[in-house]
């Protein structure tokens, strides 16, 4: 497809996430809209363009692995599953609720979640794993993995950086959403992590750096990584908390609170 | 027997051979303690599937876990101390939760570490591990027990929890035993009280029982070494039979395998218990026998316990 048609496409499914995403949780009453909207390109830029998977068959053993690291943003990933055809997309008005497979946070038992997440700072280490067995086995398969910015304040982020310099793999791509707000507040006064990019680039790191929204740099970026030999590859994409809807955008309040049910209306008509 | 010693680090890296030479899916992850470990005899052997990552046991745990995700048997290792010490959450949400196919496989539990001194003296593992859903947890008596566990469990899918010791310890079991994970064995029958004890005290559960013989008192040794899923009914079965019960185990009397007894046995058939156990207190510098003696980890202790219960 050509990219100037792709980019459309990408952008539609984008705008329908972020509605499934608004929906999902103005239902559940509860949940995490900021960083889950703050990654909708990230994600559907992933799912729609760069990944191999199928989402007919989830196991497939040579599938591309995906690991959403930020775990709070599950509305996003749900959605984004959901639309691909790993479920049903009513279920997503599921979320969170008692009986759900929809979990406040991934679980396994969800078709298309490779693990459970919700626990910072852990998912780069599980992509390293895969990443290490993919090579172990000589499988085509890359490894993915969204981290939110705040959660490279966890030290585990960092054993695993090194870890995959040391084992060179160039089959796992990690991607940061660098919205800059975790839920005290903004992440540089909290425990200021800039300069971040140098950080990645003195573990041995390929690091690029895109705007978020920005879906043909987007895709250049996956090339890249896809391209990159010896050196594992980490996006640090530049993004906006809450991104989409103007009362959200830029507030640590909207981390973990939902939009009302009763509002949900006007919410959505920012949208377009 | 118990006139031999062995070490359970030799046993589990004698295991890890056997287990890489039969299974190509088996895949060892250490943490800069490999060379103590033993894993580094694997790693010698199958270099492409050993995996040091540094002395880094969150990561260790959460690449194990990555590995199992991808279809390994992974068996992850370090001191007792960190992991689980450092590592709790990893092994929870990683491993347990969903259930992956990881063998935790940990040596220096306990007090027996010695000279190193409380900071590596790892008293609360089994509390903590055996409180984890899904998880098992076994402690083997001896080497040879090491190496049937070892290769018990990576047979068995999910998750695993294998306390090891420092220090060579007795010989308990003869090379052909049989061995069933999650069931007690019994390795003496008497009727007057049951010790039941995992780990290093075993041995000593069998040096006090023949002692206690000789004071008139017939004791059952069992080594509980699969602490879960507990064996209920061999336990209830002792209790009706003895109706007396001392525990002993290398670990805090709270939460460790005599709770796991206790536990039981309150709810199914309650008898007077004694546990024997570090006391709710951290260790400190000293040999491995000197420390069991001064903080009541030794065949004299359960012959204490057992004469007090038996005076009741």
């Amino acid at each position: 497809m050509e990219t100037a048609q792709e980019v459309i496409r990408l952008k539609e499914t984008a705008r329908n996430t972020r509605r499934l995403i608004l929906e999902a949780l103005a239902e559940a009453g509860s949940g995490h809209p900021g960083g889950s909207l703050s990654a909708v390109e990230l994600l559907v830029t992933l799912y729609f363009r760069v990944m191999h998977h199928d989402p007919k068959n989830p196991k497939w053993p040579d599938r591309d692995r995906f690991f959403l690291s930020k775990g709070h943003a599950a509305p996003l990933l749900y959605s984004v599953l959901a639309q691909a055809g790993y479920f049903p997309v009513e279920e997503l008005m599921t979320l969170r609720k008692m009986g759900s497979r929809l979990q406040g946070h991934p679980s396994m038992g969800i078709p298309g979640v490779e693990a459970p997440a919700g626990s910072e700072g852990i998912g780069l280490s599980l992509a390293v794993g895969t990443s290490l067995v993919a090579k172990l086995d000589g499988r085509p398969y890359r490894t993915y993995v969204l981290m939110g910015d705040g959660e490279q304040q966890e030290g585990q982020v960092w054993e695993a950086a090194m870890a995959a310099s040391k084992f060179r793999l160039d089959n796992l791509t990690a991607i940061i959403d660098r919205n800059g707000i975790q839920q005290d507040g903004l992440t540089e006064q909290v425990m200021p992590l800039e300069p971040l990019a140098a950080k990645w680039r003195a573990f041995n790191w390929n690091v690029i750096e895109v705007d978020g929204y920005d879906l043909p740099q987007l895709m250049d970026g996956f090339d890249l990584a896809m391209g990159t030999r010896n050196r594992p590859t980490v996006i640090i994409a530049h993004t906006v908390k809450g991104k989409g809807i103007s009362f959200m955008e830029w507030s640590p309040h909207y981390h973990g609170t939902p939009p009302a049910k009763d509002k949900l209306r006007d919410v959505l008509s920012e949208l377009g | 027997m118990l006139s031999k010693t062995a070490a359970m680090r030799d046993a589990y890296g004698e295991a890890l051979l056997d287990l890489g030479a039969t299974n190509p899916d088996v895949v060892v992850v250490g943490a800069d303690t490999t060379g103590s470990l033993k894993s580094g005899v694997f790693a010698s052997k199958f270099p492409e599937r050993f995996f040091n990552v540094g002395i880094a046991e969150q990561n260790l745990v959460s690449i194990a876990a990555g590995m199992a995700l991808a279809g390994k048997v992974a068996f992850a290792g370090t001191y007792a101390i960190f992991v689980p010490g450092k590592s709790v959450d990893q092994i929870r949400n990683n491993i347990a939760y969903p259930n992956l196919n990881v063998k935790i496989v940990c040596s220096h539990g306990g007090i027996s570490v010695g000279p190193d001194g409380a900071s590596h003296q790892q008293v609360e593992d089994i509390a903590i591990m055996r409180a984890v859903p899904k998880m098992k947890v076994i402690v083997p008596a001896d080497a040879v027990s090491t190496r049937a566990s070892v290769k018990a469990i990576a047979a068995i899918p999910g998750p695993f929890y294998v306390r090891l010791t420092r220090s060579s310890t007795p010989v308990v079991y003869d090379a052909g035993f049989q061995y069933e994970l999650g069931r007690a064995n019994v390795l003496r029958e008497g009727g007057d009280l049951a010790i039941v004890a995992c780990g290093i005290m075993v041995p000593e559960a069998l040096k006090a029982a023949e002692s206690l013989k000789a004071k008139g008192v017939a004791a059952s040794v069992v080594d509980l070494h699969t602490i879960k899923p507990i064996d209920s009914e061999v336990l209830v079965k002792l209790a009706r039979r003895c109706g007396r019960v001392v525990t002993a185990e290398e670990h805090n009397i709270m939460g460790g395998m005599g709770s796991a007894v206790a536990e039981v046995l309150g709810e199914q058939y309650p008898v007077p218990m004694r546990r024997v156990g570090v006391m709710d207190t951290f260790g400190e510098s000293g040999e491995a026998g000197e420390l069991l003696r001064k903080y009541g980890l030794t065949a004299a202790n359960i012959e204490q316990a057992a004469l007090g219960l038996k005076g009741q």
